[in-house]
């Protein structure tokens, strides 16, 4: 073994490959920024939204929208995802990465693409939101940009791969791959289909605004943007759940209650929710309903499955860790001493549970062909995704990165009783934000809207029921809420980065970074009789009753609206 | 060995799956069929299907079509400053409403209980229609002639507007269709 070319974390034992790290850092630093740039512009959005503040002017308004979904959607997410996917494949293999070289280049054109992006959308005549819904056109530079993003994120996947397969000759490892690193593999294998697919949307779009193909059929566009637009939102499901696995393992110590149920739960994913992209159509003129039932239900609930049942296994891993360690008394004396004051634990526990309850429920509710009548379209979407994007898989990546600091950058991190409030406070203003968008919603407030109260149209006006006004400015407070606790996580790392003290390479972190697992024995007799993980269970009823019975009110308001065949 | 080491047993495989893990893949396994049920259910039992009746058309057939039943069938004409006819078609006919930036075009004036078959395109780029507060949203797409028939259920003036932003004055994009006993 190099030793020149590899460092043993003094923590944790895991070993890492200098030129991999340096990857690593580097993204989760360019990740961190952009996550700073697009939440800036939350701000603008959601303070423009509040009718009474009504911040910015219209064309400022769509302008910020559009920097706003893509840095936090797209250039947040993804980089944060290869670091990840460098991490799970060399750190947790114990492998040298596949040629780093190869993966500076994607790094490289992704950060080209983000901030050519940036400057062009900042230009002010590509305000077409992150869809860009042809024939409605952008810039040319703003499709070359994301293309640009996206084949440097296609080299990550790559590099990634490339690892994997090192690693199985080197034989780095015994057996098979650890849950996390089969949970990222789902990502990259999913990633991979998507990057193709926006590239075959992408590169036709880019040459009609170059007036080198002369028409993009309207409705062809949005089959195939949404077919890697939402099977993009499976990788941040695979990504953030392999999260919530690992950090059950960090923080616990904890197995998964068994391997082969969730391997099975992530597989998938793949198999599956590709499939699924037709519920951003359900609406849309010219696709059967056999299509949409056949790919939103055959394809999604199947999906939706295995979501529910690593809803059940990555708290179910907890408790029986937990219990293992003798904390076996009543339902929950396991989730009540957690450690709630961890913002790895607290924060990961929040992903799980606003993932859940808000983020899923919502958006089968939603995806439902018939029901999706009522809220297409509607500020109910961005609630909806507010839950899954934010409070899942951001909340998943800052939890994460708190732990990442000591370990990937060797500084202690700097104002930790802050840190400690950073998820209460991020992930409640989120889940504020989702609530009352999701709210709006259904009253019928149009997302991407400048103003509800309509007063430059000529004529007409809509008076919309006055709770919408009282949404959008409770919205506004949470808002504030969230951004601030965004705002406290990115200047808790970037101050960590430079100020926190530094932890030499063989130096042990003052606080143990990582729990020892509990012996096989310990797992004996957990629980109670022959249900191991009782609180996890009560948990998943209380979900499966709010699920059912959110489900069928909403098929009771759309039996009362207007006759529609 | 925990969740981020290769598991212990190799041959993972084998090993029997935990009982709540059994409990709730059967219960998640039958929502799962229930909710898959209620689509095709709601096709027979509910009245609420959006049709997929749908056409290849022209932007200028499509505004063609709509002018022919404004000339047949305009009663009045609405408000300044826009002036748009005021359509009132016979029950159960064909509608045609003209999707384009900024407007919905023209007004139409429907009874209560009667179907229409209402046509929905864009002349130009994508719009949503969005019609309030009978809460039905439907996207408009271009080249696209959506036939979908609506069966309003309560008297009153409802307003559509655009909820599939398509451009800086996607907020103006506003209009009535009235309801009449
Ligand atoms: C810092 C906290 C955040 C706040 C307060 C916030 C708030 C908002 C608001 C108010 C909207 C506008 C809805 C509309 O008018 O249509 C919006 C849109 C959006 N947000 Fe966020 N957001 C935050 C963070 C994030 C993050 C972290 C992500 C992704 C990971 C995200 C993804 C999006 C997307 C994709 C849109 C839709 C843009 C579009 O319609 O094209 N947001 N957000
Ligand atoms: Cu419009
Ligand atoms: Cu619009």
């Amino acid at each position: 073994m190099n030793n020149t070319l590899f460092r043993v974390c003094p923590d944790t034992g895991l070993k890492f490959h200098r030129p991999a790290e340096t990857l690593m850092k580097a993204n989760a630093v360019a990740a961190v920024v952009f996550l700073l740039v697009g939440g800036f512009y939350a701000l603008l959005v959601g303070l423009t939204r509040w009718q009474a503040v009504h911040l910015l002017a219209a064309d400022q308004f769509y302008m910020v929208l559009t920097l706003h979904g893509l840095n936090v959607l797209i250039f947040w997410i993804l980089f944060f995802e290869i670091a990840l996917l460098y991490f799970c494949s060399s750190t947790l293999l114990g492998c040298r990465l596949a040629a780093p070289r190869f993966a500076w280049v994607g790094f490289a054109l992704m950060l080209i693409g983000a901030v050519m992006n940036n400057v062009i959308v900042l230009q002010g005549n590509s305000s077409v939101m992150m869809t860009s819904y042809a024939p409605m056109g952008a810039h040319p530079v703003f499709y070359l940009s994301l293309i640009l993003f996206a084949v440097g994120a296609l080299i990550g996947c790559f590099v990634f791969f490339g690892t994997l397969v090192i690693a199985k000759d080197e034989k780095t490892y015994e057996g098979s791959v650890s849950l996390v690193t089969f949970g990222a593999i789902t990502a990259a294998i999913i990633a991979v289909f998507t990057i193709i697919s926006g590239a075959i949307i992408l590169i036709p779009t880019l040459l009609w605004s170059l007036d080198l193909i002369a028409h993009i059929d309207a409705l062809m566009y949005r089959l195939i943007w949404w077919g890697f637009g939402h099977s993009s939102q499976q990788i941040n499901v695979s990504a953030h759940i392999a999260i919530w696995y690992a950090i059950a393992a960090i923080m616990f110590g904890a197995k998964p209650l068994s391997e082969k149920v969730s391997r099975m739960a992530f597989l998938m994913y793949i198999l599956f929710l590709q499939l699924a992209s037709v519920h951003h159509l359900l609406v849309d003129p010219g696709l059967s309903s056999e299509f949409k039932m056949f790919n939103t239900s055959y394809a999604m609930y199947l999906a939706v499955m295995a979501s529910m049942v690593h809803g059940l296994t990555v708290p179910g891993s907890i408790e029986a860790a937990q219990r293992a360690k003798g904390l076996n008394n009543g339902l929950f004396e396991w989730l009540r001493k957690a450690p709630w004051g961890n913002p790895t634990f607290s924060g990961m526990f929040i992903s799980l549970v606003g993932f859940g309850f808000l983020g899923g429920i919502s958006g089968v509710v939603m995806g439902t062909e018939q029901i999706n009548i009522l809220l297409h379209n509607t500020l109910y979407v961005p609630g909806h995704f507010h839950a899954t994007v934010v409070i899942g898989t951001t909340l998943a990546f800052m939890a994460l990165t708190y732990w990442l600091v000591p370990i990937l950058f060797r500084r202690e991190l700097v104002m930790k009783k802050l840190a400690s409030w950073q998820p209460y406070l991020f992930g409640g203003g989120m889940a504020g934000v989702a609530l009352f968008l999701m709210g709006a919603g259904t009253v019928g407030v149009p997302r991407r809207h400048w103003d509800i109260s309509f007063s430059d149209a000529a004529g007409a006006v809509y008076e919309f029921p006055g709770a919408a006004n009282t949404m959008l400015a409770l919205n506004g407070v949470f808002v504030i809420l969230a951004v601030a606790g965004g705002a406290a996580f990115c200047v808790i790392v970037v101050a960590s980065l430079l100020f926190g003290k530094k932890l030499g390479e063989d130096e042990k972190s003052p606080v143990p970074l990582i729990a020892e697992p509990p012996a096989d024995a310990d797992y004996e007799g957990i629980g109670s009789g022959t249900i191991t993980v009782p609180g996890t269970l009560v948990f998943a009823l209380v979900f499966f009753a709010s699920f059912a019975i959110y489900y069928f009110v909403n098929w009771k308001y759309l039996g009362e609206t207007w006759g529609i065949s | 060995m925990t969740s981020i080491s290769p598991p212990k047993n190799r041959l993972w495989w084998n090993e029997p799956i935990e009982k709540v893990e059994l409990i709730w893949i059967t219960l998640v396994f039958l929502w799962g069929l229930v909710m898959a049920f209620m689509m095709p259910y709601w096709h027979v039992a509910g009245n609420q299907n959006l049709s997929n009746e749908t056409y290849k058309i022209t932007p200028a057939a499509y505004l063609a079509k709509t002018q022919a039943m404004v000339d047949q069938y305009t009663v009045r004409t609405g408000p300044a400053p826009k002036n748009f006819p005021v359509v009132h078609p016979p029950a159960g006919s064909d509608v045609y409403l003209v999707a384009r930036l900024w407007d919905w075009w023209p007004i139409l004036e429907l009874e209560k209980d009667q179907t229409y078959r209402v046509h929905l395109s864009s002349i130009d780029w994508q719009h949503g229609f969005s019609l309030q507060p009978a809460a039905i949203n439907i996207q408009v797409v271009p080249d696209y002639e959506h036939v979908v028939s609506l069966t309003p259920n309560k008297a009153g003036d409802y307003s559509v507007f655009c909820n599939e932003y398509c451009g800086l004055l996607h907020h103006t994009m506003i209009n009535t269709i009235h309801v009449v006993e």
